[in-house]
């Protein structure tokens, strides 16, 4: 068996070794790189092509609401406002059902039903945003003209509520994108609650019940105060994938760039401006740096966001980490 | 369906549970269940529309055909748009999961804890936050404009990769995690070198996870359209050229016939529809049935 003599401590290391050894971890490195060298490029490549509207508009770019591309006016505060209202929309319905998904899930449900849940989440992650769109534009916003218009009549003519739910209605406004954007954020928050409501310790729970708390009393004493940093984590990457989303939203915003409280009117975003006026803007160079401009815009707020989210639920898990 | 009934307070001490707390409790269980029916609600909905409106349009025909130019009279197919989504997704594949997962052999094997790594880590994950329409304009003004190249197959399959890297990245590197340390101490103790215990013993027991991970990236690129509105311009004919002329998918097809009032165009963004959601459910299953047979990992 000495052939085989597997701890040669005196063999030195053949030369093919070390260069293959060194080679493959340099190769390794390098791929690694590649994440860094993609999101440099991004970020210089975007900023270099947007600038002449950055020096045309200065801090307007992003503080006025006027956005007249054949008057070479680009004030983007209505994109950046439709972006924020979309996905308030969607966050408002997104973040409940989420979050009940994922409790029921984790915390109720058996291990068969529970596979078949997390398989009809994936399900709806798995339909493409365009058919989302299809569907929305060909569908839903039939629908949703006549819902809008009778709550315009009923709710919509009260004070205040007037503000929001009143006025002229469409089927393709502000209110129909930020539906449709829960439906599609819904799986995102609920897989990553899902993560999270999983480190709470099982004996914490145990403890709790023990004690003669119900399931929602355990999971208000015993759960809640753990994962709170992790969900608010989770909700802010569905926030980030919300306003991110372009092709869906660019289909059923109805594409009209203006600051309004009204949900039932049309309005448009970062995201979807940019698809729908690309084509249209290439033979001019200031709308097209505009166009782009709005890309920039979009990157520094979804990367905020992300970054945002990532520290919080890392430092509140460390956190949980280090308790007792 | 058991485990669903309202007043399961597990011990109750002789002493009956208050009503207010049977309340909340119940409350409580009928948000968490109508939650997971309300996200049904759209899902079936929305299944059933395009299967419905889908499967009327669908035939060899309609396969098979070139797109038509003018899409508001009835006729042509979606052939090319298939092979452009085949081809844009295949491409796209072949450029990001071997850096993705030689980016996570980097991250798991060598980096480990160091700062770098950390930092590359942390970069990947907000990556995947980046949206689809900036990697696309991203590879627009880097590859089309600056570089000199003209709208093609490529151009398209650059944003995808950009898209699908860090998901392969950092669902490789949960993988390469659960392989268990001893096969590793193995492995040197025979005085084999890293690069040989990593890719004849590390890469193969990962090899099903890393599959179903990347199956999940290749779906998620095969429907995705934003980035392609600006990298592959326009073609009605089939075009297996990677380099050169225009491409077109299935994704972005349905974009452009959706927008139409006319009801050809309507049909024509339905069957399309049908279509990449039967091919984005065949990657999702294969990646759960390579998840599910090969699952050893997981389970030890």
């Amino acid at each position: 068996m000495a052939a085989l003599a597997p701890v040669e401590t005196g063999r030195r290391a053949r030369p093919f070794d070390l260069w293959s050894d060194r080679a493959f971890r340099a190769v390794a490195l390098g791929a690694g790189f590649a994440v860094l060298v993609i999101l440099g490029l991004i970020a210089f490549y975007t900023t270099k092509e947007a600038w002449p509207v950055f020096r045309h508009e200065g801090i307007g770019f992003v503080a006025t609401d006027n956005w007249d591309p054949s008057n070479n006016h680009f004030g983007a505060l209505s994109l950046v406002y439709g972006t924020v209202m979309s996905s308030a929309i969607a966050l408002v319905i997104a973040v409940p059902t989420s979050i009940g998904i994922a409790l029921f899930t984790n915390e109720v449900a058996s291990e068969r039903l529970r596979a078949s849940i997390v398989y009809v989440v994936d399900l709806l992650a798995a339909v493409p945003s365009i058919v989302y769109g299809l569907w929305g534009l060909a569908v839903f916003v039939l629908w949703a003209n006549s819902w809008y218009g009778s709550i315009a009549r009923t709710i919509g003519t009260l004070p205040v509520l007037d503000r929001v739910f009143g006025g002229p209605a469409t089927g393709a406004s502000i209110m129909t994108a930020g539906i449709i954007l829960s439906v599609m954020i819904t799986p995102i928050i609920t897989s990553l609650s899902r993560e999270v409501l999983a480190t709470v310790p099982q004996e914490d729970k145990n403890a709790a019940l023990a004690m003669g708390a119900t399931r929602w009393e355990m999971l208000r004493v015993a759960v809640f105060p753990r994962v709170r940093g992790g969900l608010v984590g989770a909700v802010m990457l569905g926030l980030g994938r919300a306003m991110g989303e372009t092709i869906a939203v660019a289909l059923l915003i109805g594409s009209s760039q203006q600051i309004t409280l009204h949900l039932f009117q049309p309005g448009d975003t970062l995201a979807a401006a940019i698809a729908h006026d690309w084509s249209e803007g290439q033979g001019y160079p200031l709308w097209r740096a505009a166009l782009i401009g709005l890309g920039v815009v979009l990157f520094v707020l979804t990367i905020a966001i992300n970054m945002a989210a990532r520290a919080i639920a890392s430092r509140s898990m460390r956190l949980e980490a280090g308790a007792p | 369906m058991t485990a669903v009934t309202v007043d399961d307070a597990p011990i109750s001490l002789g002493r009956s549970v208050s009503t207010a707390r049977r309340v909340r409790n119940a409350l409580a269980t009928a948000w968490m269940i109508g939650s997971i029916l309300l996200v049904l609600v759209p899902l079936v909905i929305i299944i059933v529309y395009v299967v419905s409106k889908g499967a009327g349009v669908l035939s060899t025909k309609f396969l098979t055909e070139n797109v038509a130019i003018v899409s508001r009279f009835p006729g042509g197919g979606i052939g090319p748009a298939i092979l452009g989504t085949l081809l844009l997704t295949v491409i796209a594949s072949l450029i990001a999961i071997p850096l993705g997962v030689l980016a996570a052999v980097y991250l798991n094997e060598y980096g480990a804890q160091g700062s770098l790594a950390r930092i590359i880590r942390f970069m990947a994950d907000v990556m995947t936050g980046v949206p689809s329409i900036v990697m696309g304009l991203f590879v627009a003004l880097f590859w089309l404009d600056s570089l000199h190249h003209g709208y093609s197959t490529f151009a398209g399959a650059l944003a995808l990769a950009a898209l699908m890297l860090p998901i392969v990245i950092r669902s490789s590197e949960e993988i390469l995690r659960l392989v268990p340390l001893e096969l590793r101490q193995a492995s040197d103790a025979l005085g084999a070198r890293r690069w040989f215990t990593v890719s004849r013993v590390v890469l193969p027991a990962a090899l099903p996870g890393i599959v179903s991970g990347a199956m999940l990236a290749v779906a998620r690129a095969a429907g995705e359209t934003a980035p392609l509105l600006f990298t592959i311009g326009l073609t009605y004919k089939r075009n297996t050229q990677i380099f050169r002329g225009g491409q077109t998918a299935l994704s972005r097809l349905i974009w452009d016939n959706a927008q139409q009032p006319y009801s050809a165009a309507r049909d024509r963004a339905w069957g399309a529809a049908l279509t990449l959601i039967a091919i984005v459910l065949v990657f999702t299953v294969v990646s759960r049935v390579v998840s599910a047979r090969f699952s050893t990992l997981r389970r030890a």
